[in-house]
């Protein structure tokens, strides 16, 4: 008798795994991070390559210390190192960035059980730790160097944000869409941020909720506050965070209404740090947050079965 | 409201494969229980004659159907069978002669009211050829026939590969007229929707032109969104009305009948040859060349496969259904039964599950339920072993269409954490209804 495989159905899948999933993230990311080395320089790429390799290494060797399964094929890490380089200035110390990544992997995704189990963002979160750790460093910008753009001045310089809470004059539209203000490496492009965000959409790994609630409520909150509206979406890591941070699986709602209302919290407490908080940035704040609400919107809006009317 | 659901390719390769009638084995092997209800009981025993037609098994209850006998030879033995749910029943071994003499006895039965009709479709042994295999006389009996507003006709045939209800549209539409009369004719129904997925554009012409001349005949081409033929997705997809939790059709005024069954219906009023064959989709990466082919119930799978040209590699799963939905056979000695209308057998590539890695919470599963389930947060109240969960989560709703499973990223086995889930919450309620 032939011996048959017996296993319950659906006898067929999607190719779609995981790992196609990351590399969609990645691909996403890549406009930005071309961006980032055109904008800052060849060390942007340095310090992108530094947070990922110590990502993929910090969460390999604590998988082979736990005797747990390995995971780095699934490209995740990979996706949280290019993340969290995003956020960091490009001057940032290479010791900084390695523990940055260390904390990221290993302190708030692999000690809360891994891929799909953290509650709340790894870059992120990483990022606040070493925003108040190393604050000095983490807040030090610099303007775009020159060579490839244009011939500006490695200067330290404000960002845009700075620059608006201060009343100073801001870059032009075009400059804060191109990039051509200081800022951390990955989030000045809106443009090229906006096109992985594109991607992303089209590809269906997110969905438009998060991002247009998110963005949207920025912009309205602008508009009713009197600032600058154009200037508040493109500045910052509004875009970083809307399309890439946002819509991060393990720490976000599921449902289309959880979707939108975690858009809009993250939207109103961004603008509330940003109008009237001591930091002149609030997104990476706003998503730790929401990231945190993230069970009790999903047990809001929970998914209700089509049980139907009674039956008669 | 819109019911989700996923697209999976299509592989319709036998669309135009007209179905070859095959010669008999030798030997048939036809269980008992080829439906959803009691099995039938042996009527016939060891060195017994039968012929084609003859029954061979006596519905036991009103929820059970007859069972004849598909060649014509000589009972080898009674033996015993192992079904799909794990439930041993008597099966019938048949020597072929090889003549497929059919029953002399057999004629047209004689119907001129509703009683008489249902009582000639539980004689056919018809049961849902759709693959649920539900008796089709229990559906048919209504107590208030006026209840009965529209009949919904399943050709959606939403599964891969599957092509048999599309032959019988481009082959049989004068039998489905035929079923749509008599359905008029002896329970008043005035309203026929005929559900059948876009990919089947000769099928939807063939249809559209029967409609012309059958007054009350609608043709909806639906979208090609699996699982569209899924009962309760075709019922509001066609007619906007949702069937409750544990309900039937003809709880919002539906009869739903699959269209190969509605046209066999048709076929035996007017011969008077009841369910003896059948017409299979045989395909799957181990065909060597995929067809549709008419074959007598009880044939074993592994003849049928020599027959339609034998395998180009190893058989390493073969299906009773198509690839979302289909019951894996424990071995190529499973017989055709009734309510098979697709033998897939895969090779080793097709065969073997993707590896499951862990969840990454994105939602997939939930956001692809045609009826809005959750299947990870089930996965969670499973693992917890909490009933009660189950039960706020309805998880009895799952039809096991397998889009989560499907769509999966990380390849859960989410079908299977459902079924079982449905197991648990099932003895639990049982408990609660001893204690009271």
């Amino acid at each position: 008798m032939n011996k048959l495989i017996s296993t319950v159905s659906p006898h067929f899948s999607t190719k779609r795994d995981t790992t196609h999933i990351m590399l969609d993230v990645i691909l996403a990311l890549c406009p930005a991070a071309i961006a980032s080395v055109l904008l800052f320089g060849w060390r942007a790429l340095l310090v992108i390559a530094v947070c990922v390799g110590t990502c993929v290494l910090s969460e390999f060797l604590f998988e082979k210390l736990c005797k747990r399964e390995n995971t780095i094929s699934d490209l995740s890490a990979v996706v949280t190192g290019m993340l969290l380089a995003f956020n960091l200035p490009v001057t940032i110390p290479v010791w900084q960035a390695v523990i940055g990544s260390v904390v990221a992997i290993i302190v708030v995704k692999q000690l809360f059980g891994g891929i799909g189990q953290n509650f709340a963002n790894p870059a992120i979160t990483a990022r606040i730790i070493m925003l108040v750790a190393f604050s000095g460093e983490m807040t030090r910008w610099v303007n775009p160097v020159g060579g490839f753009f244009d011939e500006v001045s490695a200067v330290t310089g404000a960002t845009p944000l700075v620059a608006m809470s201060k009343g100073l004059p801001l870059p032009s539209y075009l400059d804060l869409l191109l990039g051509k203000h200081g800022g951390s490496l990955g989030e000045t492009c809106a443009l090229a941020l906006i096109l992985g965000g594109l991607y992303l959409l089209i590809r269906r790994v997110i969905t438009w909720h998060i991002p247009v609630a998110f963005i949207g409520t920025v912009a309205l909150m602008s508009l009713v506050c009197g600032q600058d509206v154009l200037g508040q979406l493109l500045s910052g890591g509004l875009m970083l965070g809307a399309f890439f941070m946002a819509t991060d699986y393990a720490t976000t709602p599921n449902t289309k209404w959880g979707k939108i209302i975690f858009g809009v919290g993250c939207g109103l407490i961004t603008v509330l740090i940003r109008f009237w908080g001591n930091y002149p940035e609030g997104v990476s704040y706003s998503i730790l947050l929401m990231n945190i609400l993230t069970p009790y919107i999903s047990r809001l809006t929970r998914s209700k079965p089509l049980i139907g009317g009674a039956k008669s | 409201m819109k019911l989700h659901g996923i697209h999976v390719p299509h592989r319709k390769n036998t669309a135009d494969s007209a179905p070859v009638r095959l010669a008999p084995p030798k030997t048939v092997a036809i269980p008992m229980s080829m439906h959803i209800g009691k099995p039938a009981k042996v009527i016939v025993k060891r060195g017994d004659e039968v012929k084609v037609g003859t029954k061979i098994g006596e519905a036991d209850g009103f929820v059970s159907s007859p069972i004849h006998s598909s060649v014509s030879g000589k009972v080898q033995k009674v033996d015993e069978i192992t079904i799909m749910n794990g439930m041993k029943v008597p099966c019938v071994l048949i020597d072929s002669d090889g003549e497929q003499t059919p029953d002399e006895a057999l004629a047209p039965p004689a119907v001129s009211d509703y009683q008489s009709f249902v009582d000639a479709v539980r004689d056919s042994g018809s049961v849902g050829l759709g693959g649920a295999g539900f008796p089709t006389h229990v559906k048919l009996t209504v107590k208030d026939l006026s209840q009965v507003q529209e009949v919904v006709i399943n050709a959606a045939e939403c599964e891969p590969y599957i092509t048999s209800d599309t032959r019988t549209m481009l082959d049989k539409s004068d039998y489905i007229q035929k079923g749509i009369e008599l359905l008029r004719k002896y329970l008043g129904v005035q309203k026929f929707i005929i559900g059948i997925e876009n990919n089947k554009p000769a099928a939807i012409a063939k249809m559209q032109a029967l409609a012309q001349s059958v007054p009350g005949m609608t043709v909806m081409a639906l979208p090609s969104i699996y699982p569209q033929g899924g009962e309760k997705v075709l019922v509001y997809n066609t007619t906007g009305k949702l069937i409750p939790k544990g309900g039937l059709p003809l709880h919002v005024g539906v009869i739903v009948l699959n269209v190969t069954t509605l046209a066999f219906i048709a076929e035996y009023m007017e011969t008077g040859m009841p369910l003896v064959e059948k017409c299979i989709t045989v395909d799957g990466s181990a065909i060597k060349t995929p067809k549709n082919v008419i074959v007598p119930i009880g044939t074993p799978v592994a003849d049928l496969i020599e027959m339609v040209g034998g395998t180009k590699e190893e058989p390493a799963k073969a299906l009773y259904g198509g690839p979302m939905m289909g019951i894996a056979i424990p071995s190529l000695d499973s017989p055709v039964m009734k309510n098979t209308n697709a033998i897939i057998v895969m090779g080793k590539k097709e065969a073997t599950p993707p590896k499951t890695t862990p969840c990454i919470s994105c939602g997939m599963c939930v956001n692809h339920c045609p009826l809005r389930l959750d299947p990870r947060e089930i996965a969670l109240a499973y693992k917890k072993n909490a009933p009660e969960d189950l039960e706020l989560l309805h998880v009895d709703l799952c039809m096991e269409c397998g889009c989560c499973a499907y769509i999966c990223p990380a390849h859960r086995p989410l079908v299977q954490t459902n079924k079982l889930s449905k197991a648990v919450l099932r003895n639990y309620q049982n408990a609660k209804k001893e204690e009271k």
